[in-house]
């Protein structure tokens, strides 16, 4: 008894021999719907994974030149050219929505119901603003003739890498905001307080439901943050 | 008799309680100020990420720039606004090894790319 308490409030190399040499559960001080969260985080990381790589083979084995992605996503603004603004923007506005629902996380666990609200709401507005964004993106690149099979900037693969890549990705925006609505209104109807059964789940509601929330919202931010890097900056 | 029994099951009920509240309350607080520093530096780096394009940096300088902003981005995500530098190594574990085999996937995939590009250029026009 004396032992396994050790282990379980210790920390370091020990408790994770310990853990998961234990009989009962390996993710202790873990709640369920965390770790479930998390091992479908890592199985969405190797499909965003595969995605990156795929671009990464037809990028580096086309002899066609890549398009320049500075001036395929440049805007003009009010006389001004300036490349990639919009995805310089789109990103502020991702980091932005990470902050704000990092600050939800917060306040939830304070339990400060109204707060973590109207964060929550800020957090959905910030993602529905990056979806619209996408949105005019993708409407611009149409128009201007850019195909899955063939643009007039270069290599076709381009159209291709950039409709699969960003539009699984604004899929999951699109799902975290909804996502968020809905749980943005169970906190507002004091759900969490009075640990109402979810309809889905049958589990009793606990403020844990805002941070599991919160590591799907971080993960899409963090799925921008390679694709900024790999694909618009690259 | 019984009544000594009757305490120790009190007590071994009692503990029951006390391992499975120690079990289930290690929930995540921090300071705001962690959360507006690190959303503050996330802000900072993506501006320098940008610079990178701005300035038109090229070569070999504007890859390992790009690469060291986003690590250094995905670190902070995932370290605090995640709290996986909070969590039980057991998790930690879980979490971090296995994109490593993303990494091994992505070399195998460089090293087929070359030879499909080497193949491309001698057969194609």
């Amino acid at each position: 008894m004396t032992a396994s308490n050790e282990t379980l409030n210790g920390s370091g190399l020990k408790t994770f021999v310990a853990d998961w040499s234990s009989d009962q559960r390996s993710f202790k001080n873990v709640p369920w719907a965390k770790a479930m969260m998390w091992i479908f985080l890592v199985s969405d990381t190797f499909i965003f994974g595969c995605f990156l790589i795929g671009y990464m083979t037809v990028r580096m084995s086309t002899i066609e030149p890549w398009p320049n992605a500075s001036e395929v996503f440049a805007l003009e603004i009010a006389g001004h050219h300036l490349p990639l603004i919009l995805i310089a923007i789109m990103t502020f506005i991702l980091i932005s929505s990470s902050g704000t629902m990092a600050m939800a996380v917060m306040s939830g666990y304070k339990k400060d119901r109204k707060t973590t609200t109207i964060l929550l709401l800020i957090t959905a507005a910030f993602g529905a603003s990056f979806v619209g964004m996408q949105a005019f993106e993708w409407t611009k690149l149409i128009s201007e003739g850019v195909r899955p099979w063939g643009n007039p900037f270069g290599a076709p693969q381009f159209g291709s890498v950039f409709f699969m890549v960003t539009g699984f990705h604004g899929a999951h925006v699109t799902i975290g905001v909804i996502a968020i609505l809905n749980i943005a209104r169970k906190v507002w109807k004091g759900d969490y307080d009075t640990g109402k059964k979810g309809f889905f789940t049958s589990q009793p509601g606990r403020y844990e439901t805002v941070e599991v929330l919160g590591l799907y919202w971080h993960f899409v931010d963090l799925v921008w943050v390679f694709i900024f890097a790999l694909f618009y900056l690259w | 008799m019984a009544q000594s029994s009757g305490t120790q099951a009190h007590t071994h009920t009692e503990t029951q309680t006390h391992t499975h509240t120690e079990t289930h309350t290690e929930t995540q607080t921090h300071p705001l100020s962690t959360y507006l520093w690190i959303w503050g530096w996330l802000f900072v780096l993506s501006t320098m990420s940008y610079m990178v394009d701005i300035f038109q940096l090229q070569g070999l300088l504007r890859w390992s720039l790009i690469l060291i902003f986003m690590m250094l981005k995905a670190g902070l995500i995932v370290a605090i606004f995640m709290h996986v530098k909070w969590e039980r190594l057991a998790l930690t574990f879980v979490i971090l090894a296995p994109p490593i085999f993303v990494l091994v996937f992505t070399a195998l995939m460089v090293a087929e790319s070359d030879y499909t590009h080497a193949t491309r250029e001698v057969f194609l026009p």
